[in-house]
This record gives C-alpha cells, sequence and structure tokens, in this order.
C-alpha cells in the first residue's frame, strides 16, 4: 500500500504510543487517575501538559469514577474528551460506563488490560474491560503498540461519528503492550489532526421547540441525562444499540480511510484474518496473543498444516456476518479467553462464537482455551498444542473437552 | 454586575423570570423547590448545571419534561462536583481554542445531603482540592428523601428516619449531624457559606458571591422537607426560620478562611434571649416526635447539649464572645 | 396531560428533553386553594419569593400579584408567610 504522508519510526511502548496519540488527537480535555499498567499514559501526557506541547485540559482526578464522569461532563459540554484506567479503574468506573454510552458522550479511553483482584495482581488479562462488555461501549483490542497508536486515533473518529455516537474503549494488554518498546511508525501532527478534525453535533431538538447542536450550550439550553420511566428508557436503549449497528460500517470506512493516510490497516477494521482462506483448524484471539499466534501458523503452515487465526479487533460490536464468513471453511475452532466467565460454561469471547454459529449453515467443532490469567506468559508451543488438539477432534469427530485451561497446573 | 449593584429587592426577584420553571413534580410545600428557585433566579448571566441523583432531579427532569430554563446535566449520584470539574475544564479549553461563544459561564453543581456528606463527599473534596471555578450547593433536607426518607451524614441527632427508627431501644439517629460546612472550610477554600431560604435576601446574596469568586464555592442551604419531617408543608419557611432562630442551623460564611456571622445570626448574638430552645423548633416535626416522651428525655437535653456546644464553638470561630442569655 | 408517545426514531438521542414542564400542570394535585383579600394584601411580594412551585405571580405594570391555579399544590406556604394575613387556605370546592 502507498504511503501518503511521511513518518517517523519512534521506539516506544504502547502507554506512550498512546499519549502520543492523544497528543496529535487536538483532545480538550483529559481526566485521568494513574493506575498500573496505565500510569504511562497519564505521566506522559502530564508532561505534555507542564512543557506546553498540548492545548488541553488536564484534570488529574482523585479516583477513576471521577475521572469517566468529568469525561463525560467535559464531552457533554462539547469537548473532545479522553481518560485511560486499568483493571480496579475501569470496575470503579463501571456505574459512569452506562452513563457515558447512555448520554451518547463520545469519550475515548484506553485501557491497560489487567487482572481484577483478589488475589492482587498487576499484569495482563481481559477480566476487566470483559466485565464491561455490555456497558455500550465500543471495545478494540489492539494487538501491538503501533495499533495501539492508530486505533486511539481512528477511535476519536468512530466514537464521534454522527451515527455512532458511542463512547469507545481502546484495549492495550497490561505490561506486554503498555510497557513493552516497540518500533511505532507516527504521523505528523497535521495529518492527525486533519484526520480527527472538529468535532461536530448533531441537531436535537429541545424543550424550547428549538433544533440545536448536541451540547450544554447556554445559548440553547438543553436537559441532558434526565430520569425516563417505562413509558420512553427502552426507547433510548434501542437507540444506543442503533448506534452500534452503524458502528459496524464506521469502523471500516474509518480503517481505510486511515490506510490511505497511513498505510497501515487492521483487516478491515473489526477482524484480521491470518491464513484462513483454505483452514481446517483456526484459533480466534483479541490482542497481543495474535502476535505470538501468527509466528505458530507460520510453522504448522511449513508443516502442511491447514491452520488459521481469526483476530477479532473490534469485540463491541461483535462483527458477526464478517466472522462467520471469515470462518465458513474452517472445521475444528479454539476460541482464546483471557478471562473467565466463573459458572458461565467457558468464557465469555467462548459464549459469543458458539452463539453466532447457533444459526450458521455450518457449524465447526468449538473448543474454549482460558489462558495467560493474571499475565500467565503462554509459550509457543502451548499456543502450538491447541491446534494438536483440533486436529485431534477432527480424527475423532469428538470434542472430549469443551473447556480447556491452558498453562494451569494440575 | 456585581453583588454590590445588584439590589435583591424583594420585587426585583419577584420579576425575574424562574429558570427553574413551574410544573415540577416536588411535593407540595417543598423547601428544596423554594431553594431552586430562589439559587436559580439569583444567577448572574450565562450558566451551567449539573445535578446528583436524587429528589430535586428526578422531580425536574421526568422525560420528557424538563424544568430546567439552563443548560442541564445529570449523570449520577456521587458525581455533581466531578461533572462540575468536567464542565468548567470543556469551558475553560474551549474558550482558550475560540469554540465557545460566551465570555463566561457559571457552572452551578446542585447535590442533596446524600450526594455531599456520604456518597458524593469524595468528588466534591477532590474538585475543591483541584479548585475548580464554580459553586457547589448543597440542599440539605437532612435524609435521602428521594428513597423513601433513609439516615444520611446529614441527619440530625435524634432524628427517626426509615433506617434510623425511633425504637424501643434506639431513640431515632445516635450520630451528630456531620460538620460539613466546617468540613469544606477545612480544604481553604475562597467561599463557604451555610444559608436558610426564609432569609432569601441572604441566601441569594451568597449564591451572588459564591458565583462571584474565583475558584470553587461552597453553599450549604436548610431545606425543610414535609414528606421527610413529618411536617405541615404550609410550615416549610417556617421551620427554616425556627431552624435559625434556634441555632440549630446558624449561618455565616468564610471568605477566604475568615468566618463571620450572618446577619440573622449574628442578631442572636448580640442579643442571646432572643436564642430560642430548641425544642420550639422540634416540635411539630414527626421525626421528632418520640424525643418528646418521658422516656426520651435525656435525648432533647442532649439535643439542646450539642446545639449549644456547636453554636459556641462558631461563635469563637466567628471572633464573638459566647454570652449567657 | 396526555401525550402520544413518541417511539425511538422519532426522539433526540440520550433522553434531551422535548418539553418544558410548563405544559405539565400540577394544579391538580391540591386540596386547600389560597384565596386572597386585596384590601389586606400590601403586594409584598413575599408569597412570590416563597412558593415552591411558581405559582404566584408579580406583575409589576397592574402593581399586583396573581396565583396561577394551573401549578399550585395547595402546600399553604404563602398563608402561613403573609405578613398581613391576607391569605387563607380553603377547601377547593368552598373557593369556588
Amino acid at each position: 500500500m502507498q504511503k501518503t504522508v511521511k513518518q517517523e519510526m519512534t521506539a516506544l511502548a504502547g502507554d506512550q504510543a498512546v499519549a502520543y496519540a492523544v497528543k496529535q488527537s487536538d483532545v480538550d480535555v483529559v481526566a485521568a487517575y494513574p493506575i498500573t499498567p496505565q500510569t504511562i499514559i497519564v505521566e506522559k501526557f502530564s508532561e505534555y501538559v507542564a512543557d506546553g506541547e498540548v492545548e488541553t485540559e488536564f484534570v488529574c482526578v482523585e479516583s477513576e469514577h471521577s475521572a469517566m464522569a468529568a469525561s463525560i461532563a467535559a464531552s457533554a459540554t462539547g469537548a473532545r474528551a479522553f481518560t485511560a484506567t486499568a483493571s480496579a479503574g475501569l470496575a470503579l468506573m463501571h456505574e459512569m460506563l452506562f452513563v457515558a454510552s447512555g448520554c451518547r458522550t463520545p469519550v475515548v479511553m484506553a485501557v491497560a488490560n489487567r487482572a481484577l483482584s483478589a488475589p492482587l495482581n498487576i499484569h495482563g488479562d481481559h477480566s476487566d474491560s470483559m466485565a464491561q462488555r455490555d456497558s455500550g461501549w465500543i471495545q478494540l483490542y489492539a494487538e501491538n503498540s503501533q495499533e495501539a497508536y492508530d486505533s486511539i486515533i481512528q477511535a476519536f473518529r468512530i466514537a464521534e461519528n454522527l451515527d455512532v455516537l458511542l463512547p469507545v474503549m481502546v484495549g492495550l494488554d497490561g505490561f506486554t503492550l503498555s510497557h513493552t518498546l516497540e518500533n511505532v511508525e507516527t504521523l505528523p501532527e497535521e495529518a492527525v489532526k486533519e484526520f480527527v478534525g472538529v468535532r461536530k453535533f448533531p441537531n436535537v431538538l429541545t424543550h424550547n421547540g428549538k433544533t440545536a447542536p448536541f451540547k450544554l450550550d447556554p445559548a440553547n439550553p438543553m436537559t441532558m441525562g434526565p430520569i425516563a420511566l417505562q413509558n420512553y428508557y427502552f426507547e433510548f436503549k434501542r437507540q444506543q444499540e442503533e448506534g452500534m449497528e452503524h458502528a459496524v460500517n464506521v469502523i471500516q470506512e474509518v480503517n481505510n480511510e486511515y490506510a490511505k493516510i497511513s498505510g497501515r490497516s487492521y483487516g478491515n477494521g473489526l477482524v484480521e484474518k491470518y491464513c484462513l482462506e483454505d483452514a481446517e483448524v483456526a484459533a480466534i484471539c483479541l490482542g497481543s496473543t495474535a502476535g505470538t499466534m501468527k509466528t505458530v501458523v507460520d510453522d504448522l503452515r511449513q508443516e502442511g498444516i491447514k491452520a488459521g487465526l481469526l483476530r477479532l479487533r473490534t469485540f463491541r460490536p461483535l462483527p458477526v456476518e464478517e466472522i462467520r464468513s471469515a470462518l465458513a471453511n474452517v472445521k475444528a475452532l479454539a476460541v482464546m479467553d483471557k478471562c473467565m466467565s466463573f459458572g458461565g460454561n467457558g468464557g465469555p469471547v467462548f459464549h459469543e462464537f458458539r452463539h453466532l454459529f447457533y444459526d450458521a449453515a455450518k457449524r465447526p467443532y468449538i473448543v474454549n482455551y482460558i489462558y495467560g490469567l493474571g499475565g500467565r506468559d503462554t509459550s509457543p508451543r502451548e499456543l502450538r498444542s491447541i491446534y494438536e488438539t483440533l486436529q485431534g477432534i477432527l480424527q475423532t469427530g469428538c470434542v472430549e473437552k469443551p473447556i480447556q485451561y491452558l498453562g494451569l497446573r494440575g | 454586575m456585581t453583588t454590590q449593584e445588584w439590589k435583591f429587592t424583594a420585587k426585583d426577584i419577584a420579576e425575574k423570570p424562574d429558570l427553574f420553571l413551574a410544573g415540577h413534580r416536588a411535593c407540595a410545600g417543598c423547601g428544596p423547590a423554594t431553594v431552586f428557585r430562589m439559587i436559580m433566579k439569583a444567577t448572574r448571566g450565562p450558566t451551567i448545571v449539573t445535578e446528583a441523583t436524587g429528589c430535586m432531579e428526578v422531580v425536574s427532569s421526568i422525560y420528557p419534561y424538563t424544568s430546567w430554563a439552563v443548560p442541564w446535566l445529570h449523570t449520577a449520584f456521587e458525581t455533581s462536583a466531578s461533572n462540575a470539574s468536567g464542565i468548567e475544564a470543556a469551558l475553560k479549553i474551549m474558550k482558550k481554542k475560540g469554540r465557545l461563544n460566551h465570555e463566561h459561564v457559571d457552572v452551578i453543581a446542585f447535590a442533596g445531603d446524600g450526594g455531599t456528606y456520604d456518597i458524593g463527599i469524595q468528588a466534591l473534596s477532590g474538585a475543591v482540592e483541584r479548585g475548580h471555578d464554580f459553586l457547589f450547593v448543597l440542599y440539605d433536607n437532612e435524609a435521602y428523601m428521594n428513597t423513601g426518607i433513609q439516615r444520611s451524614g446529614g441527619t440530625p441527632h435524634g432524628a427517626a428516619t426509615t433506617t434510623s427508627p425511633a425504637g424501643k431501644s434506639i431513640p431515632g439517629k445516635l450520630e451528630y449531624k456531620k460538620p460539613i460546612a466546617d468540613i469544606m472550610v477545612a480544604h481553604n477554600m475562597p467561599y463557604v457559606a451555610t444559608a436558610s431560604p426564609y432569609y432569601w435576601k441572604d441566601l441569594m446574596t451568597k449564591v451572588r458571591k459564591g458565583l462571584e469568586v474565583e475558584g470553587p464555592a461552597f453553599l450549604h442551604v436548610f431545606a425543610p422537607c414535609p414528606r421527610g419531617w413529618r411536617s405541615d408543608p404550609a410550615k416549610s419557611m417556617e421551620y427554616s426560620k425556627l431552624a435559625v432562630e434556634s441555632c440549630v442551623f446558624p449561618v455565616w460564611e468564610s471568605v477566604n478562611g475568615h468566618c463571620q456571622l450572618s446577619i440573622p445570626s449574628k442578631l442572636i448574638s448580640l442579643a442571646p434571649q432572643k436564642k430560642r430552645p430548641v425544642d420550639e423548633y422540634l416540635k411539630g416535626q414527626g421525626r421528632f416526635r418520640h424525643i418528646f416522651k418521658p422516656q426520651n428525655k435525656k435525648l432533647l437535653v442532649d439535643v439542646q447539649r450539642m446545639t449549644d456546644a456547636r453554636w459556641e464553638c462558631l461563635l469563637r470561630k466567628c471572633g464573638e464572645t459566647p454570652k449567657t442569655a | 396531560m396526555t401525550h402520544h408517545n413518541k417511539n425511538w426514531k422519532e426522539i433526540a438521542p440520550a433522553g434531551v428533553c422535548s418539553k418544558s414542564s410548563i405544559g405539565f400542570l400540577t394544579g391538580d394535585w391540591k386540596t386547600y386553594t389560597p384565596v386572597r383579600d386585596p384590601e389586606k394584601c400590601t403586594r409584598c411580594v413575599l408569597c412570590v419569593i416563597f412558593c415552591p412551585d411558581g405559582a404566584i405571580k408579580w406583575h409589576p405594570e397592574k402593581n399586583d400579584i396573581e396565583f396561577d391555579y394551573n401549578f399550585c399544590k395547595g402546600c399553604g406556604i404563602c398563608a402561613n408567610q403573609c405578613p398581613t394575613n391576607a391569605i387563607t387556605m380553603r377547601l377547593e370546592q368552598e373557593s369556588k
């Protein structure tokens, strides 16, 4: 793909890449509270503020709950708002996440994915953001620091799209991405500013009978976040779902448009297919695991095994059609979950995949692998064993253990 | 316009259009509704209001109806001050970037006692520490009225609520009311005041001062709730007066840490014989009915003792010499 | 007081209110109605200031107040606070 903009190669950890993307995206308000492994984002951004490199109000709040409340309010006032958190911080925000999506405030948030207590653990898994699955947020998961950088820039465009108008969280795996230096190509600031543009607002009908831009402005008073009871609450929830449905297209459009200036794209923005055309056995995963998984697939291919990988970049909205068509010919599928759904008969991603194949024309065998909890390292050898198990299933025609724990002792 | 220029005559206020509109669904005789009307009439220009979940939020925004003539945002119970932080930060930067069509916009955050003393105190403390330019109004009806009269940190000693009922062994709330305004003064914030709607001019002047001061301002407003207090709806303003006259709720202000009594309380400090015994304030309120039973005599004495002790403490803070009637 | 409930495609996002509560009349809540004796009334407008419901209007051009019974909930604060006892609360049927 031809690059239309000259870029700079810099060694950046995932958190630094996120902070840099925010710096370039003409963000008005950043309200954030530090938590491992997100800290570098707020530290780095504080440096930009201290050095006068950004035109942004940095609100160093006293909790993540207030971080989200301030971000929602800033966004409702018309500002472009960003925050970042992880783990317990995201859990503390839980209440406000629903408010952000319900108020249709296009806040963008980086989540340096980390395990939830107890026991206390600061390392990476997806328990934090998976627990926010139904909060009405769009969820993107980055494979590497480059993608974290690119996704933050794209997230503003997706969130603020008038047909979407929903908050977006971008997940990057704690420590694996957040704290690991990688080469990251960065766009010139002008190119990013042009790409994200100035925030636009839909016109809404207010109680004065006027049509006005959707924000808190004394020139056009409107009431945001009222109480809506049995007669209307349901209608507002349906509107949110419509935003999610639009997001399926908008994420793809933004991915394509971004490719034109950067030369980089992530599958179609929703899913990334790797060696799937003729694959018989395939795995699906989110985030940084895909990097290791791709080398495993390469090795297997060299051995003549028809292995493939689907990386789910967009978890919400779940790209049902794209997943079904990408996996149409796969016979045995391993679904990787870096998270538990206790008592739920498998992990959350597994549930999604089983459900979307229920009414598919052809259904593969599906096995769930729960792995990497609390930052437990997963080796290429272990990942390879997944494909071996899938091959065994194809031979026997029987899934003996549909839920497996990878890398667990005993 | 400054406080000095604005006259606050009764007729000026009466003439000024309501920004907290009629048709809200507060109970008959609602103290907070009067308080909200007064406060909104005391605003000085473009204003954005944010409000914590609670009675007044609910009664004023039942979709599709709104009682707010100004831009208004509600997000949650504990977020009034953190919302104000976000709004103020947004206004500041948008003005800098030339994206704001107003020279200045005032920000007012409303919360009840639950949203201030209890669940909202962390966000409030943080927002004040960060120095955001906003006015936080606590309308204190002394319990969680919206959910059915449960006790809060602002519920006074002895009051019966649904979670501190007057039972056979426990006579209502045993704990004392949290000194929230003192806690705010301890934040070294530029302006803290208490006010009671009976003294409407004092209340509205304090709203103005709170808006004019640069940085955070905290206004603690007494707000009788006939439903929760089991009191006569017609007497909400009467209790607002009695609370001040009995020194249960003295009115004062602290400007940059300098504390002084406001006129209604100042008059009592000058003429202690005007200070009314607490039972004159308590009687008639169903929430204190049990206090007047013979077996609870000690409780009544204790309420008077604590009221006097807090009043004397306030007098000392204001540089007044406690006098006895 | 009734209105047609709109469908989800017809309403503004996020619950932006479409009507002012001025259109929601609360006057039928009351049991007692304030009735004023214009002779006793000094037009001090304290009732206008204290009314929780904005149901008493001051008309400077007429130099007089006026009750808006569409909103008055009959709480009686105006009668209780009137310095000249010019307002009395009457059962609604008596006042008509």
